[in-house]
């Protein structure tokens, strides 16, 4: 044949928005939860990669919010809640009592779904975590709270008004505010339950973009009810039921070619 | 395969069914051209053969309300999985049954041009081998409908019947052509009508392997237990 008409080898690069595999950063472990009498995590195994986004979704009363609950140990603040199995971070179980709570939290942050500003400056709200784990000059504070708030895409808009209170920020900046403060004591994981749910579209593309930054540096987890979102900004996805992980992988086999019939129904809409 | 259970949202799953009735609809349009074609062909009815031609734009009129309704339904409804290979092979099979009516469009434009002549010979071979080509697309998107993956690759394995049937053709009316110059032009023709009808099944193929992939999330290609060609 002639070579002028050979075919051209052709290499097709593989399809990686699921990116490649990252050593795992946290292993839970037959892990089961109770409120109470009610069982609202069965038997969860599932390792989260380090510096990837996590999403979790699911129906409500999936057990979602409450694996996050249970990585952090808010938990642990009510009655009658307990946690078996193990959470592995780092190599150690961090449901072990013998665990400290304060290396804990500061080990892993968490935003909520509303944002939860302190009632005082906004200086004073990305200051308070940093004073209360860390000795630091006067200086040294403004540093942190400005590389904060720069990560958190923030300083642009609010340099100039750090002593303002950090009520008057619109919902949108409250929650920057709030990722901010959360990634100012350096943590290496970020819990974000819900964390754009109370945003307009705007806000939440920018902390969705915020979310895709952050990540080259934490291990995000990220619940949320917006599959589209879950879709936009994770890598892995897990998918729960009933206090069951259902299937966990890579989000772009997760939304295009599910295994488990409970995920295809759930996240074609057909979950009744 | 079946995706069994309706969605939580019904005007999702209305979308969804009136978008496989559209592409029904294409089909049946398609197979009754490539029907006619031929039945004009051997029956000289060059009037039903200019309505063949004629009919062939509500083929392309659909194909292009397939694509808006894809277009549409991506944007209004977020398709995901299952759903989302289906609206996608909706409008790439639109596609390429718009040109399976082109196909039965060429075969009707060589019927005036073959009015004149006395006798086709291979004519019955056509023929039947138009029947399994207008049969593959008939089943293959049947399968679409059902999201059948076993139908669509019975689709594929009937293609090797439709070369076998070019094959014959080429040869009977290359001896025809050798035997006397005056059937060239007779025979130019209907050796265009044969690969039309040959690419009409490949098409069909085309199609089975978008079923395959929109009823299974994976290649017909890396089908488990497939046997090597």
């Amino acid at each position: 044949m002639n070579d002028a008409l050979a075919a051209p080898a052709l290499r097709i690069e593989p399809l990686q928005s699921g990116g490649p595999d990252k050593p795992a950063k946290i292993e839970i472990r037959d892990l089961d939860f109770y409120y109470g009498k009610g069982h609202a995590l069965k038997n969860v195994n599932l390792t989260v990669p380090s510096n990837n986004v996590t999403a979790i979704i699911g129906p409500s009363g999936c057990g979602k919010s409450t694996l996050l609950r249970t990585i952090n140990r808010i938990f642990e603040l009510y009655p009658n809640q307990n946690a078996t199995g193990e959470i592995i971070i780092d190599g150690r179980n961090v449901l072990d009592r013998r665990y400290s709570l304060s290396d804990l939290r500061r080990l892993v942050g968490m935003v909520f779904q509303k944002p939860t500003p302190f009632p005082s400056s906004i200086r004073a709200n990305v200051a308070f975590a940093l004073s209360y784990y860390e000795r630091l000059s006067r200086s040294d504070v403004d540093e942190r709270i400005e590389a904060a708030l720069r990560q958190a895409a923030l300083w642009d808009e609010v340099k100039d008004i750090l002593n303002h209170s950090a009520l008057s920020l619109s919902g949108g900046q409250q929650q920057r505010l709030c990722i901010a403060r959360t990634i100012a004591v350096r943590p290496e994981i970020l819990l974000l339950d819900e964390p754009t749910s109370a945003l307009d579209p705007i806000s939440t593309a920018k902390v969705e973009e915020l979310i895709h930054e952050l990540k080259e540096q934490f291990t995000i987890v990220i619940v949320t009810h917006n599959m589209q979102q879950a879709a936009r900004i994770s890598q892995r996805t897990a998918f729960f039921h009933l206090g069951e992980l259902i299937e966990f992988g890579k989000t772009s086999e997760i939304f295009t070619n599910p295994h488990e019939q409970r995920t295809r129904d759930y996240i074609t809409g057909r979950y009744g | 395969m079946q995706e069994a259970r309706e969605h939580t949202l019904k005007a999702f799953d209305e979308d969804l069914d009136r978008l496989r009735a559209l592409i029904s609809e294409m089909g049946g349009l398609a197979e009754h051209a490539i029907g006619e074609a031929m039945r004009c062909l051997s029956q000289r009815d060059t009037e039903g053969a200019e309505r063949v031609v004629r009919d062939d734009k509500k083929l392309d009129v659909l194909e292009i309300e397939t694509e808006r309704r894809v277009v549409q339904l991506i944007a209004l409804r977020a398709p995901m999985a299952g759903d989302l290979r289906d609206v996608v092979a909706a409008l790439k099979i639109s596609g390429v049954v718009e040109r399976i009516g082109d196909y039965a469009k060429n075969i009707a434009k060589r019927v005036p041009l073959l009015e004149n002549v006395a006798k086709i010979e291979p004519l019955s071979l056509l023929s039947e081998m138009a029947k399994i080509a207008t049969e593959m697309v008939h089943n293959v998107l049947d399968a679409f409908v059902e999201r059948d993956a076993a139908a669509a690759v019975r689709v594929c394995e009937r293609d090797q019947a439709v070369d076998d049937f070019y094959d014959s053709i080429f040869r009977a009316l290359l001896t025809h052509m050798m035997e006397n110059p005056h059937n060239i032009g007779q025979s130019a023709h209907l050796l265009f009508v044969a690969k039309n009808l040959e690419r009409v099944g490949d098409h069909a193929t085309n199609i089975a392997e978008m079923v395959y992939y929109a009823a299974t999330g994976a290649h017909m290609a890396d089908r488990p237990g497939k046997s090597p060609r």
